[in-house]
């Protein structure tokens, strides 16, 4: 547990907003401004937003699905950000993505077995009746039949998906797998049946999680570290449980308040939050809450709020990006 | 064919809509699938029910069956009632229906931008209700569109009638829905997943403003949703369907306090909770929700049922009373031990 797995320091990735006859940048979609977060070995950071706050351009950037604009991505100490697409390739093995619908994200003309064969393939590893082998193998942990092995992806249920999905993460033995939103496409009986299964595979692969989602309840549940992110940014980050009872950030806070619980008659101490999320082409300058904060004030309009550690420090920091102590 | 007499009609205090042994069939590829089996509820003025379950347990189906928007040809209501202030709606000639579908049932769905015209002004899909239902000039439809909005807090209304969908956010897409599912001030609204695309922080705005509306205007509202802690924070009442058929139906509280099928406690027991400690197993519901064409015989969800015997496979249980309103469908019921929160 002494140095992290991964280091994302400073990373941006702005997109572009072209317009006019040539197409010019006229500005930029700050998706992800300025965010640092670490995930230490064996553990899972989940990492929370609502829909367009960045948090899956963030896991993008990190596998290099999309190029960040600045930053350090530090993976075991070599900055991933920097290196070209070619010397990327021993990396692959080592970072792994599961998506949010495997309909969209396992190819439909290949069987199971093709598909979970071809990391091995282009990875140069065993013989065709090994690699068999390895992929009966994989089927037996996520879950599934060995007769679905000669099967397409259209022949399973949702759930069965996000099994081969998992299947196909973990084929190459990874350290770190970066999970987009695994489960919200599942209906509740399904959701946690893959949830068991992502827990149990992590304790038995000795695997770290970036698990990215937008349900808290969720996220908390699977997670050691949580960092809460908003308009590209990340607000408030510190022990799931410590963020959970003493959330520090307003928007930390209206967030936990606004999680439906399957408990009759509890709304009376909801926090209903008035206002807007900005968009994030060229948001207002300062904290990015500031449109719907409770208790804005006018330095909020003005000077953004830097990421400070309240208490503890290293893995055990639990830090928030505002300007107050609320 | 109204059966004004059996029913107390609008103004007592029985059911404003009540829905009797509803059965629907579809025809797929598979063949002709029953995906509503003999649903039955009852929703009381000013009131909301909740429909929870499953994708394809039928709730969305059930929903539509009511205002006859089934798909057509391939959806069709094979049997029950559908009683609107005891007046039957699956009989009810077009004319009567279409009486009902704008001036005394509104429909929220799921997605406001597919629910709007993408290049119309809002404030000329809020007019045409108007226009069509009421003797009003267009100028005059517009201001009531721009009254209505006001009421389901768009700020600077005025404008936001000039406006195409595009330019809103989805929370307030979904507030334009809303108005217009409120503009004849229906006394029933049927929401289908209302808040499902929406952000959780916009959903508590969203459920909110429904809440405050229904106290204002004491319309009954049906929400369909698949998340219990919506349906714990804003219903009277539970459906619990599983596969087309309901599993359970009664108070919220006593629902939540006291679930009685195998298949709520399931559900109840699956979902995450912010007080369980971090890491632990969840509890699950073995095997998946079955297709409408391979449904098992027999209760419907005995092949996932931790409790099951042999007349589970052979027959379908009906539906007994456990206490008062509160109804189950399983033969063993009784049996369960008394339900205790999740461990946390």
């Amino acid at each position: 547990m002494s140095a992290p797995l991964l280091e994302v320091r400073n990373l941006r990735t702005w997109f572009p907003v072209r317009g006019g006859v040539f197409l010019a940048a006229r500005g930029h979609c700050k998706a992800v401004d300025d965010v640092s977060l670490s995930v230490w070995p064996g553990e899972t950071l989940g990492l929370v937003g609502e829909s367009g706050c960045g948090k899956s351009t963030l896991g993008k950037s990190i596998v290099r699905l999309v190029k960040p604009t600045a930053g350090q991505v530090l993976f075991d100490g070599t900055d991933l950000a920097a290196l070209p697409m070619r010397s990327l390739k021993p990396y692959r093995r080592e970072i792994q993505m599961i998506f949010q619908d495997p309909a969209d994200s396992l190819n439909a003309r290949l069987t199971v077995g093709t598909m979970l064969e071809e990391p091995f393939v282009i990875h140069g590893i065993g013989n065709e009746a090994s690699r068999r082998e390895k992929v009966l193998e994989l089927l037996r942990i996520v879950g599934l039949p060995p007769a679905a092995i000669d099967r397409f992806p259209f022949e399973f249920s949702g759930g069965q998906r996000q099994r081969i999905g998992i299947a196909r993460a973990i084929a190459l033995n990874p350290k770190l797998i970066i999970c987009d939103e695994p489960v919200s496409a599942l209906d509740a009986s399904i959701q946690s049946q893959i949830l068991n299964l992502m827990l149990d595979l992590q304790e038995r692969l000795r695997l770290s999680y970036l698990f990215i989602a937008h349900d808290l309840a969720v996220v908390k549940h699977v997670s050691d570290r949580i960092a809460i992110m908003y308009l590209g940014h990340v607000v408030e980050s510190g022990d799931g449980e410590e963020v959970h009872h003493q959330p520090r950030h307003p928007y930390t806070r209206a967030l936990i308040s606004a999680i439906p619980q399957p408990v009759p008659r509890r709304r009376s101490y909801r926090q209903i939050l008035s206002g807007e999320v900005p968009s994030p082409i060229d948001p207002p300058p300062g904290c990015p809450f500031q449109t719907r904060c409770p208790h804005v004030q006018a330095v909020c309009r003005e000077q953004m709020p830097p990421l400070r550690e309240v208490a503890g420090s290293g893995r055990e920091a639990h830090a928030v990006a505002c300007h107050f102590d609320l | 064919m109204t059966s004004t007499a059996t029913t107390s009609g609008a103004a007592g205090s029985g059911p404003l809509l009540e829905v009797r042994d509803l059965a629907v069939e579809f025809d797929t590829d598979a063949g002709r699938v029953r995906a509503v089996d003999r649903v039955s509820f009852a929703v009381r003025p000013g009131t909301t029910l909740g429909i929870v379950g499953e994708s394809g347990c039928g709730k969305s189906v059930t929903a539509l069956s009511i205002l006859r928007l089934l798909p057509q040809p391939m959806g069709r209501i094979v049997g029950g009632q559908v009683l609107l202030r005891g007046q039957d709606l699956v009989t009810a000639p077009l004319d009567v229906l279409h009486k009902v579908r704008t001036g005394q049932i509104g429909m929220i769905f799921q997605e406001p931008m597919t629910a709007l015209n993408p290049v119309q002004r809002i404030g000329r899909q809020l007019s045409e209700s108007f226009l069509l239902h009421q003797d009003v000039t267009p100028r005059e439809a517009l201001e009531r569109s721009v009254e209505v909005l006001a009421k389901v807090g768009i700020p600077s209304p005025e404008l936001r009638v000039n406006e195409y969908p595009h330019q809103l956010s989805g929370g307030m897409r979904q507030r334009v829905v809303i108005a217009m599912a409120l503009s004849c001030r229906p006394a029933l609204v049927i929401a289908d997943e209302p808040t499902t695309a929406l952000d959780v922080t916009i959903q508590a705005q969203i459920l909110e403003l429904m809440k405050s509306l229904q106290q204002e205007m004491g319309m009954s509202i049906i929400l369909i949703t698949h998340d219990l802690g919506v349906i714990a924070e804003t219903c009277d009442e539970v459906l619990v369907m599983y596969a087309g058929r309901v599993a359970e139906i009664g108070p919220v509280e006593e629902i939540f306090a006291r679930p009685s099928h195998p298949y709520t406690r399931g559900l109840l027991e699956s979902i995450p909770r912010l007080e369980y400690p971090r890491k632990t197993r969840l509890r699950t519901i073995e095997g998946m929700v079955p297709g409408l064409a391979d449904l098992p015989a027999g209760c419907r969800f005995h092949d996932r049922c931790p409790h099951r015997v042999d007349r589970c496979r052979a027959e379908a249980p009906s539906l007994e009373p456990v206490a008062g309103a509160h109804g189950v469908a399983c033969y063993r019921w009784r049996e369960l031990a008394p339900w205790t929160e999740p461990a946390a």
